[in-house]
């Protein structure tokens, strides 16, 4: 059983800004572990001749030319902004990087 | 905000071993984004040049710009790196307003350029090599302006404006490996390091390598031990220290507070520290957060870039010449000393004076002529010598018409002047201003009896052997001519009519 405890869990619950409860805590605890593992699995079934990778398909090299394509207009880029100002997203101040 | 104790630097460096790391960060002058085809300008409009993938909407697909790759590859061969045969992308994942998608797209455990190295030439000649960790591809962020509270500081700050515009401007970070050794030169090295590295990616032109508009950006690490200790001690990050001189400052107001705290007994607190110009010195940041807070992981929409050697000695054969090599090069060719070639470097007119050499001057006269006359000019227009609009050509027929013997010095000077208030080439200001040396000796002769009867003691002495008091003859011929004599011809033909050996 991988090792996950409730610090771990809380630790990324932080991390990716989600708020949990205790028992979601506990819960996930021990639901990440048998993820985890469940994930581990895979690496069973590959052997040391099979590299490693990130892509299911063999591509490499999928580049653009460096050539100016569309924009937006800053109407346009605000659109969905819940708070703008003078063109510029606004957001609220992010105090626990002072 | 409280300040910090610091040591005198002196009494740092009695008691400790500064070690450096450094990050720079260099944004390349690619036109379009790193994974956007949106534009990479600077200064323009707030959130004009930015498309659905700078903004990090749902769904969209980034693609690599081929060019920011290969200007990539171009600065880890210009640092003397390997360049991996395959490389991937990587998320950083960080919640903060400058990044829209709640990720930077980074490289982790497989960077472009690895293990190099750079030899930093300090004032005095000593060289240092800078061990290179890695060069990495990445993007920009957006650009934050803090609202309300201190003035323009995140502290008190009130709200937020974000400008995307730079979100997704292709990056380079050149890392370094831990740099032993540099003593009470760290702080000097600290900034020649920069330096090289600035001139490097301007002279690669892969970047404009403004560092005034962000173009290359420093973060500093600085830590200190006890002399004799193997073992590094804990660091501090300094970041965006934008300036040279503000690479300087920070690594040296570092030591003296590293050394300070260490001195009462503390540990240093491992953080980011904030470079603040007007009071030169830092204050401080957030704690430092581990690596894996960053859940680095691969990124899933863009599949690996792969270097074949045949592209990458490609782009090698286009490389230019090192900066540094070629300093040295000229430096030989043009037999100057080393301090002359330092002023030459230091007054920014290398690349001019290469010019005019190459246009048909000797290497002397070239120094002479900028040295010391164009860039006096220049400081008192407030402009860059080679922008004073001298031209080799000009230098090359002002020489030419001084070693001719029609116009001398002096008059060369004011025929300079003549062409930068647009006179015409210097052969035309020479006609217009009527500037042409006397040489026709009849009207000289004449000057020089006047003057010797003029002063018939002194016209003794020469006589008599004292040759040396020829210059108050030749002063009044000079003047009697209005300087349009050719004095080395005066002086002959005073001695001749005195029947004098010169």
């Amino acid at each position: 059983m991988a090792a996950i405890n409730r610090d771990d869990v809380a630790h990324l619950a932080r991390l990716a800004h989600i708020e949990m409860s205790a028992e979601e805590l506990d819960r996930m605890a021990v639901e990440l572990a048998v993820i985890v593992d469940s994930v581990k699995s895979v690496s069973e079934a590959a052997g040391d001749d099979v590299p490693a990778t990130s892509h299911p398909i063999p591509l490499t090299n999928v580049f653009r030319e460096d050539v100016v394509g569309h924009t937006f207009t800053a109407e346009q880029a605000l659109s969905g902004a819940p708070d703008a100002y003078e063109n510029r997203f606004k957001v609220p101040a992010i105090l626990d990087e002072g | 905000m409280s300040v910090d104790a610091t040591l005198s630097f002196e009494e740092a460096m009695e008691k400790y071993d500064p070690v450096l790391g450094f990050e720079v960060h260099v944004e390349l002058n690619t036109k379009t984004k790193m994974f956007s085809s949106a534009p990479n300008v600077f200064g323009d409009e707030p959130n004009t040049n930015v498309n659905e993938v700078d903004l990090g909407m749902p769904g969209v697909l980034p693609v690599v710009n081929k060019t920011a790759v290969e200007s990539s590859i171009k600065i880890g061969l210009a640092l003397n790196c390997k360049i991996a045969e395959s490389c991937r992308f990587a998320r950083k994942n960080y919640f903060y307003p400058d990044t829209p998608k709640n990720f930077q797209t980074s490289q982790y455990d497989e960077p472009i350029a690895y293990d190099g190295y750079l030899d930093i030439e300090l004032e005095d000649g000593t060289v240092f090599r800078v061990e290179i960790e890695r060069a990495h591809m990445e993007e920009d962020a957006g650009k934050l302006t803090h609202m309300g509270g201190a003035a323009g500081r995140i502290q008190g700050a009130d709200y937020s404006l974000v400008d995307y515009n730079r979100s997704g401007v292709p990056l380079v970070e050149i890392v370094t490996k831990p740099i032993e050794g540099a003593g009470s030169r760290a702080p000097e090295l600290a900034k020649a390091y920069v330096a090289a590295v600035r001139e490097i990616v301007k002279n690669l032109g892969v970047s404009d390598a403004k560092m005034e508009r962000g173009n290359v950006r420093c973060d500093a690490n600085v830590s200190l031990r006890p002399h004799g200790r193997e073992r590094f001690g804990i660091r501090s990050e300094t970041k965006n220290v934008n300036s040279l001189r503000a690479v300087e400052h920070a690594v040296r107001y570092e030591i003296q507070r590293h050394a300070a705290v260490l001195d009462s007994g503390e540990p240093v607190i491992q953080e980011t520290r904030h470079w603040h110009e007007d009071t030169r010195s830092t204050t401080s940041g957030r704690p430092k957060s581990d690596a894996d807070d960053y859940r680095y992981f691969p990124e899933p929409d863009l599949v690996p870039v792969v270097a074949s050697r045949e592209w990458v000695e490609e782009l090698r054969a286009t490389l230019p010449e090192p900066p540094a090599e070629r300093r040295k090069r000229l430096k030989e060719a043009w037999g100057y000393s080393d301090l002359e070639f330092r002023d030459v470097v230091n007054a920014g007119v290398m690349d001019s004076i290469e010019e005019t050499i190459a246009a048909g001057a000797s290497a002397d006269v070239a120094r002479k002529w900028w040295m010391g006359e164009i860039v006096g000019r220049a400081k008192v227009a407030d402009v860059d010598p080679s922008e004073l609009g001298v031209t080799p050509q000009v230098i090359v027929e002002l020489n030419k018409l001084v070693e001719d013997g029609k116009i001398n010095n002096k008059m060369a000077t004011q025929v300079l002047d003549g062409v930068l208030a647009g006179e015409g080439t210097p052969a035309e200001i020479v006609e217009k201003r009527g500037l042409a040396v006397v040489s026709d000796d009849g009207p000289l002769l004449e000057a020089i009896d006047a003057a010797l009867a003029a002063q018939p003691d002194v016209a003794e002495k020469i006589r008599g052997g004292k040759v040396q008091a020829i210059g108050a003859i030749v002063g009044g011929v000079m003047k009697a001519t209005r300087g349009q004599a050719d004095a080395g011809r005066v002086r002959e033909l005073i001695l001749e009519k005195l029947g004098v050996e010169g």
